[in-house]
């Protein structure tokens, strides 16, 4: 606190958290030292720093905060090795993974079979690779689904006053619903006539991706509408609406890129439970089809020969492990980059 | 306080009513014939005749209400009946599962008991593991302890119950030899060797659950405690010349526990629905099996019943849990 007060340290200060006294030098420093500085809004302290060119984007800061999160760089590599290994993997050994093999089966490792074969003969590293394009393909759209679902109701409950109450109650309604038995029923009862309309695959995708969605968009929603009652009182909001900016451009210009965080976060961690969820289900025998392979699916299969090849049961199991794993220490990572109060420190 | 919970209690009742409606119209809307596995050669007015004994025939709204009158009247007066020997709902049709013909509330209470030793036992040693993590944690912020503990209960948190409980399994179970891996519901714990035999198989159930639980719940009271650590009256307390021990077990940790407890509430419910995966991996007969069951056999009374008690829970766990915080958080008013 003793030294001098220059604007480039009253901006580093700036991203300091907040802390009593260093807060208020920052303030009136920033104020007296360099008017340049509190002529833009004090939105994002470290890009509206005088001693930075322009060139210095939100995004680069939140990436410069991400990489020095440890844990959350090994989970992000990770996780590109998992996808590579997922998209990639299937151009490079172009084994097909429903190909029954009678004669070639329950092999151990070998050099036609590098993780060995299944009880029908089915080729175990392609059955991987082939499984966990569905679980992670079912865990993004599952997410996507429920963000948009989530972001929508939490805008419009945060932004109309008229709609504040009637949606905050709907979303106490959905949290009391116990979503893992309804998710059970609304996927055994409408599997079947699914499948038959729009063929086994893409009928029960669309339905676990559909269920998933619609039953996870609370927290999202809940989130969202707290940080848009939040951003409501603040003096740029005011000021857009003084220049008769229409409820429209408010939301997508003013509102959306301010929640974005949080959006973003809860949208990672979505994919980790919409993952945990299909697998659960797969698990439980209500998922995908015997012969479409997703890493529950494999999982579930493997149980009954668990005590012969127990591989069978840990390869998958520790695939959805580790995906779940990094995908959950990545939003760990983002939440930390996207909080201002904590980046740069 | 009390005004309040007078208040709230009549606000939880339209909640409940619309999600036993939907549950309801789910059902309804559902393609599945209860009859399905009739075989064919039954002829067509016989099953007429049956699908009317299960009382399909009517319309839907005459059934969903006749369900609430059987739900919130008869079965509580029959349980009142048996135990004081009236006779206020004599005769009447109880809420009778397809599947069994035996009332559901009869199946229910078999199986609540082994849902309760498993899942409501595993729920408080995780609770009795994850505080001491948690505080400790907190306390040595970015210590190894905290490091390790932070990573681990990512971990824990990350795993599925049903691979956890498949690896455990796989070797204590199947390798060693340890422990049974199927949960025997028929065990009656009579003498010390029975006791034995029961401990020993639930202890791999309860690990599964126990662990997953408290990787969540350790993470909030880390939370927590750090909050409250930063606090003046941490500071105060010690400037007083109160012992650390006193400060942070008796200041902090009190303060730190109201919003895990309320956590702690707020998960109980969702344990049991959680516990339906632990109880397929052990073959443990308790609710969860009975849920999917019934689901597969397209038992509509009981399923509709079973996801509707999964509701009540739920509610009235939210709003004990709104109760707990106003009453052990006195800056909290409701009035």
């Amino acid at each position: 606190m003793t030294d001098p007060v220059t604007p480039s340290n009253a901006a580093a200060r700036a991203a300091e958290p907040a802390r009593d006294t260093a807060e208020l030098i920052r303030e009136t420093a920033s104020n007296a030292v360099s008017p340049a500085a509190s002529t833009l809004p004090p939105d994002d302290p470290v890009s509206a720093s005088p001693g930075t060119p322009a060139t210095r984007s939100q995004w680069r800061d939140v990436w410069a905060q991400f990489r020095s999160h440890r844990g959350a760089m090994i989970a992000l590599v990770l996780f590109v090795l998992i996808l590579l290994f997922v998209l990639v993997g299937p151009w490079v050994w172009q084994v097909d993974a429903t190909f029954v093999d009678i004669r070639a089966r329950n092999k151990g490792p070998s050099w036609a079979h590098p993780l060995g074969t299944d009880q029908l003969g089915r080729d175990t590293l392609a059955r991987l690779m082939a499984g966990g394009k569905t679980s992670i393909a079912v865990g993004l759209t599952a997410m996507i689904i429920a963000v948009t679902l989530g972001s929508l109701i939490g805008i419009l409950a945060g932004f109309y006053r008229r709609l504040d109450a009637p949606l905050s109650r709907l979303i106490e309604l959905f949290l009391a619903l116990p979503l893992l038995p309804l998710l059970l029923l609304m996927v055994t009862l409408f599997r079947e006539p699914l499948a038959k309309n729009l063929g086994a695959g893409l009928g029960t995708f669309l339905l676990i991706v559909v269920a998933i969605g619609a039953t996870s968009w609370m927290q999202a929603a809940r989130i969202v509408r707290g940080d848009v009652l939040g951003l409501k009182e603040r003096e740029f909001i005011l000021a857009a609406r003084s220049i008769g900016t229409p409820n429209r451009r408010m939301v997508l210009r003013h509102i959306l890129p301010n929640v974005l965080s949080p959006i973003m976060v809860a949208a990672t961690l979505g994919i980790a439970s919409a993952i945990i969820t299909e697998s659960a289900l797969s698990f439980l025998g209500l998922g995908f089809p015997p012969d479409f392979p997703t890493w529950g699916r494999l999982l579930f299969d493997a149980i009954p020969q668990m005590q012969t090849y127990p591989m069978r049961v840990i390869l998958p199991g520790a695939l959805i492990s580790l995906t779940v794993l990094t995908v959950n220490y990545i939003g760990d990572g983002l939440r930390d980059a996207m909080d201002p109060r904590i980046r740069g420190r | 306080m009390l005004t309040y919970t007078l208040r709230r209690i009549p606000m939880a009742i339209p909640s409940l009513l619309f999600i036993s409606l939907v549950i309801f119209l789910l059902l309804e809307l559902s393609p599945g014939d209860p009859l399905g596995s009739v075989p064919l050669t039954v002829p067509p007015e016989v099953k007429e005749k049956m699908r009317e004994a299960l009382g399909l025939g009517q319309a839907w709204y005459i059934r969903y209400f006749l369900w609430l009158k059987q739900f919130f009247w008869i079965e509580p007066m029959h349980w009142f009946d048996a135990t004081f020997g009236t006779a206020i709902v004599e005769g009447q049709q109880r809420i009778i599962s397809f599947q069994s013909r035996v009332p559901v509330f009869d199946v229910i209470a078999q199986r609540i008991p082994q849902t309760l030793t498993v899942v409501g036992f595993s729920y408080l040693v995780g609770v009795l593991i994850a505080i001491p993590i948690g505080i400790i944690s907190a306390y040595k912020q970015y210590s190894w302890f905290d490091q390790l503990g932070t990573f681990l209960s990512m971990v824990g948190f990350s795993m599925p119950t049903f691979f956890t409980g498949v690896v455990l399994i796989i070797i204590f179970a199947v390798n060693l030899q340890w422990f049974p891996s199927v949960y025997d519901t028929t065990l009656r714990v009579t003498d010390w060797a029975s006791f034995w035999k029961q401990v020993r198989q639930m202890v791999m159930p309860v690990t599964v659950l126990a662990l997953y639980n408290a990787a969540q719940i350790s993470r909030f009271m880390r939370a927590s405690m750090l909050d409250n650590l930063r606090q003046d009256y941490v500071r105060t307390a010690r400037a007083k010349g109160l012992s650390e021990k006193t400060v942070v077990l008796k200041h902090v940790l009190r303060n730190s526990l109201i919003p895990v407890v309320t956590v702690i509430a707020l998960g109980l419910p969702a344990v049991f629905g959680g516990a339906i995966i632990t109880e397929q991996v052990f073959r443990v007969n308790g609710l969860g099996q009975l849920l999917i069951s019934a689901i597969q056999a397209n038992d509509i009374p009981m399923v509709l019943t079973l996801t509707f008690i999964f509701a009540i829970l739920i509610v009235v766990f939210t709003l004990i849990a709104d109760l707990l915080y106003g009453i052990l958080d006195p800056r909290i008013r409701y009035d």
